[in-house]
């Protein structure tokens, strides 16, 4: 066990510098920690999955990464250089781009002007190019989702897998290097989630990094490298996924417990130690 | 299959028709029934004056003369610049109740400088003046609406209460500017804002640079259809069938022109003729002369601000930022966008723009007087809400809303035309508002 256990982190050794290393982050609010002296870091073409009990600090402790929160406490580093990240402006700066849970598309505008919100083309007068917008909107729509013809409706028009495939063409138009996924397959039938997964180990593929955060551990095993486990806060402990089994995990999210194959952290129950 | 359906139910089948236009043309049902509206009203006013008093209205009434509808525009435009900047106000999610209130106190600082300090010191009547004071009226209530915005932005204070205290706050403030007097007279240059005619200088551009106008107005109709369309097919996108093209080609051009030969067909009064003959030494033919007023400057002021606001709504980052965050401020601020920063610039417009309209009004009386444009606030919400605009934010449009302004004001106009007692007025216009946003409701409600 204890030798399985150097392995792995002997691994994590070699992989060289990660893409992204968040230490020791904290925030508060109005004096609850919802983050406690997290760290977590991510390599590149690595699936990291977080999970935790609702409340257990997972959104907010990426929402710090995207640029949503600004943390009280700790330091962000991109391929190993300290970063301010004061707004979702500097994440994407960064190549970090998200996928809320909530989607966060604008319900009243069509699917090209969400996909470029925040970064319009605009023509050489200043003014927005409607027509490069809509074209590159359906080369990238049809890669990800060919059946789709609703251009000219605002999104709230469109089905829940429809929407869901606006937001992560938003994501990975734009040269993301760092992916969040907030329960992306939370709104999905069983077929969309299958191409959500697909697309993840293509991304994977290309070397970004996904921090992928989920209630649904078979989610999790089958996508992602290695999983972090929070709560309450802070990090109950991180191991490679083919070393802990679904139990193992669930005592993680339930209990706190850490077991022997992953790394502890401040959050796990002493006593496991 | 459409065979059949158009058997079993004909009715549904002619139902489609005007849908398969509406879609075709891309014009908005609710746009349609507004212009209706309208008509309605126009030719229910002109007829009923008919009854009263025999005049020279299209239906034998007083309401569709030449003279009317010239008056009704340059009446509509001071509330059509104002709910130009309200539309976007209300998208983004707030409301200004500020906006007569800015616009008494900006008027009254507009003719006290005109009045008693430039006046005095440059001269009365100096070519600088009127522009001097529009600038810095201008500038006024720009920094007025930014300090709101602010407040609201930055504070956290909600726009209702900010701008509910701007409503007390800036009354107040006009009516200790000058004391509750009445400051008359307006520059003489500066009275054209208000489309009189000063002097023999008359507050609109006459026959010839109206046609001009006009044929502009039907060139750049034509050229951005051609312009959608040869961009549409750059790019391989779905296009309008041709026949809508030419439809909204030809309706467009019908109308601008229409309008054109209306303002033209108002003519000045017979003593500024005469004033103006004697003048200028001109002959004067038997038949006597007849001179236009053509395109008024107020109006022609309402057209531009209206064409710059839907640039700005439609053609810019910062009108697709306010639109985004309307429908989620969430979603804005995690893709970018600096609402906070909008939220100033938003309030900040809308200040300027309530200062054009105290320009407007003031010149349009040759006077200023704290109470002017009081109750503003409320026509010129009522005019985004009738045109379109939803207050759960998201939702509206610049020339609906400028189209709403037309509607209130011709229902205003035409009961003062019947001599309705202003009770009677504010009872019927207040019903109106109510029942417009009801019909819309029910309308969204049958699209969903």
């Amino acid at each position: 066990m204890n030798a399985k256990k150097a392995s792995s982190a002997k691994v994590h050794e070699n992989r060289g510098t990660p893409l992204v290393e968040m230490k020791d982050i904290s925030i508060a609010f109005g004096g609850i920690k919802a983050v406690d002296h997290a760290s977590i870091d991510l390599y590149p073409g690595e699936v990291v999955g977080l999970l935790g009990h609702n409340g257990a600090g997972k959104s907010t402790l990426i929402k710090i990464l995207s640029g949503a929160y600004k943390r009280d406490h700790g330091e962000i580093f991109i391929e190993g250089k300290p970063v301010a990240i004061n707004n979702p402006r500097d994440a994407k700066a960064q190549g970090i781009e998200t996928i809320y849970q909530t989607l966060a598309l604008a319900d009243n505008v069509d699917a090209a002007a969400n996909l470029y919100l925040g970064r319009e083309l605009r023509t050489k007068f200043g003014t927005l190019d409607d027509v490069a917008m809509e074209a590159e909107c359906r080369k990238v729509m049809g890669r990800l989702n060919p059946n789709f013809r609703r251009f000219k409706e605002p999104v709230k028009a469109l089905s829940g897998g429809q929407r869901q495939s606006v937001a992560i063409a938003r994501a990975i138009h734009f040269n993301a290097r760092i992916l969040i996924m907030d329960e992306p397959t939370a709104a999905l039938g069983p077929q969309e989630t299958a191409q959500v997964g697909e697309l993840i180990k293509q991304l994977k593929a290309e070397g970004i990094g996904i921090f992928l955060i989920s209630h649904d551990l078979h989610d999790v095993f089958d996508l992602a490298d290695r999983l972090t486990v929070m709560k309450n806060g802070r990090v109950v402990g991180t191991a490679h996924t083919s070393d802990v089994d679904h139990d193992e995990v669930l005592g993680m999210i339930i209990a706190g417990k850490c077991p022997p194959n992953a790394i502890p952290g401040p959050g796990a129950l002493r006593s496991a130690a | 299959m459409t065979a059949v359906d158009n058997t079993q139910n004909p009715a549904r089948s002619d139902e489609g028709a005007i849908a398969r236009f509406l879609r075709a043309t891309e014009i908005d049902a609710r746009m349609l029934g507004m212009v209706a509206a309208l008509l309605i009203i126009w030719v229910g006013f002109d007829i009923y004056s008919g009854f009263l008093r025999d005049g020279e209205g299209l239906f034998g009434g007083s309401f569709l003369t030449p003279r009317n509808l010239w008056i009704l525009l340059v009446q509509t435009s001071s509330i059509a610049v104002m709910t130009t900047g309200m539309v976007l106000i209300i998208v983004m999610r707030h409301i200004d109740l500020s906006v007569g209130s800015i616009l008494g106190f900006t008027s009254v600082c507009i003719a006290t400088m005109q009045v008693f300090w430039l006046g005095p010191m440059l001269g009365v009547g100096h070519p600088s003046i009127w522009i001097v004071t529009l600038i810095l009226g201008l500038l006024l209530g720009g920094a007025i609406g930014a300090f709101h915005g602010t407040l609201i932005a930055y504070l956290g204070i909600p726009s209702f209460i900010v701008t509910l205290g701007g409503l007390i706050v800036w009354r107040g403030a006009a009516w200790a500017v000058i004391r509750g007097e009445t400051v008359a007279p307006m520059d003489k240059n500066f009275k054209l804002i208000g489309g009189g005619i000063s002097g023999i200088t008359p507050g609109s551009i006459g026959a010839t640079a109206s046609w001009i106008l006009g044929a502009v107005i039907c060139a750049a109709i034509i050229y951005a259809i051609y312009n959608n369309r040869v961009q549409r097919k750059r790019f391989n996108f779905p296009q309008r069938p041709m026949w809508a093209e030419y439809f909204l080609a030809i309706t467009g051009c019908i109308l601008a022109l229409g309008v054109t030969w209306l303002v033209n067909s108002y003519y000045w009064p017979k003593g500024v003729v005469d004033r103006y003959v004697q003048a200028t030494g001109i002959e004067v033919p038997p038949e006597g002369i007849n001179i236009a007023f053509g395109y008024s400057v107020p109006v022609l002021i309402a057209m531009g601000v209206g064409l710059g606001m839907s640039f700005l709504a439609t053609r810019t980052r910062f009108g697709r930022y306010v639109y985004a965050t309307g429908g989620n401020p969430e979603a804005a601020e995690l893709a970018g966008v600096n609402t906070k920063k909008l939220t100033v610039m938003i309030f900040a417009l809308m200040g300027v723009l309530a200062a054009i309209s105290a320009s407007i009004s003031s010149a349009r009386l040759d006077s200023a007087t704290n109470a002017l444009g009081q109750f503003d606030e409320l026509y010129v919400i009522a005019a985004a809400v009738i045109g379109g605009t939803s207050l759960a934010g998201g939702l509206g449009t610049i020339y609906g809303a400028m189209l709403g302004a037309l509607v209130m004001q011709s229902l205003q106009s035409g009961m003062t035309l019947l001599n309705f007692e202003s009770a009677t007025k504010d009872i019927v216009v207040g019903c109106v508002l109510v029942f417009a946003v009801f019909v819309d409701q029910v309308y969204r409600r049958r699209v969903k």
